[in-house]
Order: C-alpha cells, then sequence, then structure tokens
C-alpha cells in the first residue's frame, strides 16, 4: 500500500501539473476540496499561481483553512509550491486578506528598475529558469532537496517573494537583482517559489523525495 | 542568475506535428509527444505547442495532444493558435499547458487578456503579435495617419491580414490589461535565417516590464546570440533551424555560455565534461 498524497484545490492552474508529476513519481494522490480528504492523507501538496486572495477564498470557501493548520499541526509533510508557499506566510502586498500565518513574514513585491549583472534591465514577472542554492543559514539542507546538485536551475514564475522574519527558516535562495527566498522549511512544512513540476528531472526529484518521505520502504522497494 | 531561454515551437496539424524533426531516428517524427520528449532531452527551456488546425473540429485533437505531453514532460509548456475565449485558455490548461498564447482574438477584443489574467493569472497568458514593417514607396509618406511614425504593424489570422496597429503600443497596452509575456515573430525575418529582427525586439522588450520571447529569423547561433543580447529578449524561439538540425539545443547552449549568457543545462549535459563547469 503506498502513501496517498493530497493536492489541495485551491482552484490554481498548476493544480494538473502537480498530479501529472505525481503521477511520473508513481505517489497515489487525490485532489481533494475539503477537509476530510485532506486529514485523511498522509500528505499534501498545496499548489498555487495566480493572485493571494483568490487562493485563499478558494481555501475559505471549501473550509480547508482550518484543516490546513491542522494537517500541519500533525507534522505530516506538506509541501507549498510558488502561491502556495506564500500563502504560508501571515500576508501579502498583493492583496487584502490575510494568509495562513505557518510561518511569520509577509510576502513583498520584487523591486522594479533592478539590472542584472551586464546593466540590463530585469523583468518582472521573474520568469525563467534561476540557480538555486540549496542550504539554510545552519548549513542543513530539508530532506525534500535530498539528492540535488546545489546551483541546479529551477523554473520560476512569479512577481512577488518571501520575506520571512525568522530567516532561519530560508531553505533556499536564488538571485535575481536582489537575494530571493527561494524555499521555505519549518519542520515537515516546506514552501518552494519555484515550479519543481515544470523542472525537469530535478524538479521531480522533489516529488519523489517526498514519497519516500511519506513512505520510506517506497524508496527500498523502487 | 537567470538563465536565457531557449525554445523550439512545433506546429500541430489535427494532433500531428507538421515540419517535423527530420535528422533524428524517431520512430515518429509527427508524433507531438515523441518530439516533446526528444527536445526536452536536448535541454529545450520550454516548448511552444502551435495548433495550426483549420477546421474548429480537428481542435479537440490538440487537448488530447497537451494532454498527453504534459504527462511525460516536466517543463513549460505553451499552446497559441486558435484560443478565442475564456473557456479555450480553461481548456488548455486544464489539458496541462502552462501558459496560453493569443493573437488574433486578442486583437479582435483586446478585453480577453483581461479576462484571461483574471481568471488564471497574468503568468498563464502570452500575448502573440506577427509584426511587418510598414511598406512605403520611397520618398512617400504612408498613406495611413495612423502608420505615419510606426515603422512596424501587426498583422491577425497568420499574417494575413494587416492591421494598422503599432506593435510597440500594442505591447504597452496588453501588459496592462494582463499578458505576462510577449511572443514577438518577425514576418520579414521569419524563415528567411538572416537574423531576428533585433530593432523590433529590443523596440518592444523596452516598452514593457515583462519578458519577450523572439520569434522569426533564426538561421545561426549567433543569430540566438544577438537577439538575445542587442534584442533585449529574454528567450529565442526556433522552428526549422531546430527541426532540420541545423542547430541543436546543447551547441546553441554552450556557444552562448562561452560568451557570458546565462544558460541552463540539464543534469545529463552537465556530466558530460568540465566544458559547462
Amino acid at each position: 500500500m503506498s502513501a496517498r498524497i493530497a493536492v489541495v484545490n485551491t482552484r490554481a492552474a498548476n493544480i494538473h501539473s502537480v498530479e501529472k508529476a505525481l503521477s511520473k513519481v508513481g505517489a497515489s494522490h487525490e485532489v481533494v476540496s475539503g477537509p476530510s480528504g485532506l486529514l485523511d492523507s498522509d500528505a499534501a501538496v498545496l499548489p498555487g499561481v495566480g493572485a493571494f486572495d483568490a487562493a485563499m477564498r478558494a481555501l475559505r470557501e471549501q473550509g480547508l483553512i482550518g484543516a490546513l493548520r491542522d494537517f500541519a499541526a500533525s507534522g505530516r509533510p506538506l509541501l507549498c509550491v510558488c502561491l502556495g508557499m506564500q500563502i504560508l506566510l501571515e500576508g501579502s502586498e498583493e492583496g487584502g486578506l490575510a494568509g495562513l500565518g505557518l510561518i511569520s513574514g509577509s510576502v513583498k513585491r520584487l523591486p522594479e528598475g533592478m539590472t542584472g549583472p551586464g546593466g540590463e534591465p530585469l523583468k518582472i514577472p521573474h520568469m525563467g529558469w534561476n540557480s538555486v542554492r540549496f542550504g539554510s543559514d545552519d548549513g542543513s539542507r530539508h530532506p525534500l532537496f535530498r539528492g540535488i546538485e546545489d546551483g541546479s536551475h529551477f523554473y520560476f514564475v512569479h512577481s512577488y517573494s518571501c520575506d520571512p522574519s525568522d530567516r532561519s527558516v530560508v531553505a533556499a535562495r536564488a538571485d535575481y537583482g536582489v537575494e530571493i527566498c527561494a524555499a521555505v522549511a519549518w519542520g515537515e512544512i516546506v514552501g518552494v517559489q519555484f515550479h519543481p513540476e515544470k523542472s525537469g528531472e530535478t524538479g521531480l526529484r522533489i516529488y519523489e523525495n517526498l514519497v519516500s518521505q511519506v513512505f520510506p520502504s517506497a524508496r527500498a522497494v523502487g | 542568475m537567470l538563465t536565457k531561454r531557449i525554445i523550439p515551437c512545433l506546429d500541430v496539424d489535427r494532433g500531428r506535428v507538421v515540419k517535423g524533426v527530420s535528422f533524428v531516428n524517431l520512430r515518429d517524427a509527427g508524433d507531438p509527444g515523441e518530439l516533446a520528449a526528444f527536445y526536452d532531452r536536448e535541454g529545450a527551456d520550454e516548448l511552444v505547442f502551435l495548433d495550426i488546425t483549420a477546421s474548429s473540429d480537428g481542435r479537440d485533437t490538440m487537448v488530447e495532444v497537451v494532454e498527453r505531453v504534459s504527462s511525460q514532460v516536466f517543463i513549460p509548456l505553451t499552446v497559441g493558435g486558435g484560443i478565442r475565449s475564456v473557456d479555450d485558455m480553461r481548456r488548455m490548461l486544464e489539458a496541462g499547458a502552462d501558459k496560453v498564447a493569443v493573437n488574433t482574438a486578442a486583437v479582435r477584443d483586446p478585453g480577453l487578456i483581461e479576462l484571461g489574467a483574471k481568471e488564471f493569472g497574468s503568468q498563464c497568458i502570452v500575448l502573440a503579435m506577427d509584426v511587418k514593417r510598414v511598406e512605403r514607396p520611397l520618398g512617400v509618406l504612408g498613406d495611413s495617419r495612423a502608420l505615419a511614425e510606426a515603422p512596424w504593424q501587426v498583422y491577425t489570422h497568420g499574417g494575413r491580414f494587416p492591421t494598422p496597429i503599432d506593435p510597440v503600443k500594442w505591447a504597452r497596452a496588453s501588459v496592462e490589461l494582463g499578458a505576462g509575456e510577449l511572443l514577438v515573430t518577425s514576418m520579414d525575418s521569419d524563415g528567411q535565417k538572416t537574423g531576428y529582427d533585433l530593432e523590433l525586439l529590443s523596440a518592444v522588450s523596452r516598452a514593457v516590464s515583462v519578458p519577450l520571447i523572439a520569434s522569426g529569423g533564426a538561421g545561426k547561433v549567433e543569430h540566438m546570440h544577438d537577439a538575445l543580447t542587442v534584442g533585449m529578449a529574454d528567450a529565442a524561439l526556433a522552428a526549422s533551424v531546430f527541426h532540420f538540425g541545423e542547430l541543436r539545443i546543447s551547441g546553441v547552449k554552450s556557444f552562448l555560455g562561452e560568451r557570458g549568457l546565462p544558460v541552463r543545462h540539464t543534469p545529463g549535459e552537465r556530466s558530460e565534461g568540465a566544458r559547462w563547469s
């Protein structure tokens, strides 16, 4: 029997991509649109693209805000992608609604008018493949990022970025004129600003790691 | 550092890739899934599928194509051609596309960009435009006052119909409406293999804050380098030079990398040697 991973229905356009990545790594998964489906699962992915308030509204309408907090408190793995990462924080300059507040800090618009190393203007959104440096300030690396070469490229698309107040939760960084918080990790809660489901084999490794985290023997078998 | 993207474009007619890759030993070069996987292995940073199916009933097959490709290949997919409504966008996004490109329908009704961006987010909406230099007899001003100053004009319907629209203004307007990326094709350069229209690219790139994909004119690797530097484009798209093996994506990337442009190398490539280390 394999672990069941819930894909939280944030009504975002990338839910299907996340599902396909989970299928590819052989994870049994299901899109959940209510508290019971989420709370019955062994791990969850919180996908998101689009607007902060729209995602929070979608969660509220499905009664998922409290359920996500309970799920996180239960210590089961929760992987939050892109906007899913941003709504982990307390709020965003993009919207007026409160976030989940599982990580303290807020989400800020990427600064305008930044230039790259050659003096070229940097576009917003930050869109494309950027190199990611893994590791927290204490030098540790979260198990979800195991087996990934440091500096590997991941696909990003975002105009806002997380600014956690406790810097020890920053688990990966990227450069785009300014240092971007590419991942946060707090216990079993992990948020990634990039899209692992769109980052080729390297990205799929994160989903594989998620599966082996939930069901450790899967690695030995597979 | 953010890398410059190299994007192969595949034309799909009734579920089959036309102008298919001719140089590799694929079992079926007309199969979109197989070609997508091939370009993924080659190091493509993204794929664009352009649906050129003429009949509307043939369009359902495009949904199946996107569904199949996105289950096999885990890099961003943009789908364009025949996207006329928010429902068309939703079908493609639900099938697994990451972005949809609108062209003619957005010229006819710019509100489509706004509706799409509101519904799915700007990052899903690519404005594609086909652009041609305005032809004026020497020494005579163009007769259309709207075109009096603009050196280029936007065409619709796959480049068949001219409009009085200035691409630079259109780019700016579309971004204000919510377009998250621009795909700019020079019709003058397309198929000529003489290089991208660098003047057009840099004019559009300067006018907007969103990323720009250069299209039309790639013949050699230097052209891609120029588009990404002089043309100020964030990504370079090409079709036939890749399909016919005149350029290999890995070769393009090492050329760009050697000239100091940031490019992404796939793990397979990196292990081949110290070339990119």
